[in-house]
């Protein structure tokens, strides 16, 4: 039961923190606020997945809490999805656009991720 | 209260989430199918909150909170690091290829055909 109700509580925060940003970015035309959550949270957790020394410090609920609740949460799929079909019957190229920046930028920040928590692990080990 | 009502849906979609990766063991297929499933659950939402049937409130709950919460892209992004870096080339496109595909298509379907 423990783990569930970890993940549901990261689960609230991580949602709430995406619902701010879409009424902070609150553009018209192109989906800026899912397109910023969703490459600041592959990168987010790429660091921590690819982080040891965090890891090994954390209370196993609180480190899922954090990972599969929050930023998973925080993330989203379905709004990308949805909003690409959108952008389809205003422009072919927008709708394009916006998934191979999404797609390609997430690769990119889940990759600067790993190499940060790669190299704080390092300097951890020295 | 707007706020509120999106921390309860995302209470309930990232468990509902973690259910499915539990159940299923192998975290890949889990992902895939909360996303599939996620995307078209939110279409069906929005169809129903453009037609007026639901509130602003229930899409609140429903389509920010739930299907927001639901779906990920963090982890998906994550998974296919993981296979590109472990050189599965091949896995990697299927997953990023399917995963994006058969998501748009049935969003795409269910708000054409509704």
């Amino acid at each position: 039961m423990k783990p569930f109700l970890a993940i549901g509580f990261g689960g609230m925060l991580g949602s709430g923190a995406r619902y701010g940003v879409s009424l902070l970015l609150d553009t018209n035309g192109f989906p800026l606020s899912t397109l910023i959550v969703n490459l600041i949270g592959c990168f987010m957790l790429a660091y921590l997945l690819n982080n040891t020394f965090i890891k090994q410090r954390l209370k196993a609920n609180t480190f899922i809490a954090l990972t599969t609740g929050l930023i998973g949460s925080f993330t989203t799929f379905s709004a990308l999805a949805v909003e690409s079909v959108q952008l389809w019957e205003t422009s072919t190229i927008a709708s394009f656009g916006y998934i191979i920046i999404t797609l390609v930028g997430g690769l990119v920040f889940c990759y600067l991720g790993f190499q940060l928590a790669q190299r704080t692990r390092k300097q951890v080990a020295k | 209260m707007n706020l509120l009502l999106v921390a309860i849906g995302g209470f309930l979609g990232s468990i509902a989430r973690y259910s499915i990766s539990v159940k299923l063991n192998k975290r890949l297929i889990a992902t895939w199918i909360a996303n599939i499933s996620g995307s078209m659950l939110l279409a069906f939402s929005l169809h129903f909150y453009m037609q007026g049937l639901i509130s602003d409130r229930t899409w609140l709950l429903l389509g920010v909170g739930f299907c927001g919460a639901y779906t990920t892209f963090s982890t998906f992004g994550n998974e296919v690091l993981q296979l590109l870096l472990h050189q599965q080339y091949i896995h990697a496109g299927i997953y990023v290829l399917s995963s994006f595909t058969v998501s748009i298509l049935a969003v795409f379907i269910t708000l054409s055909l509704l």
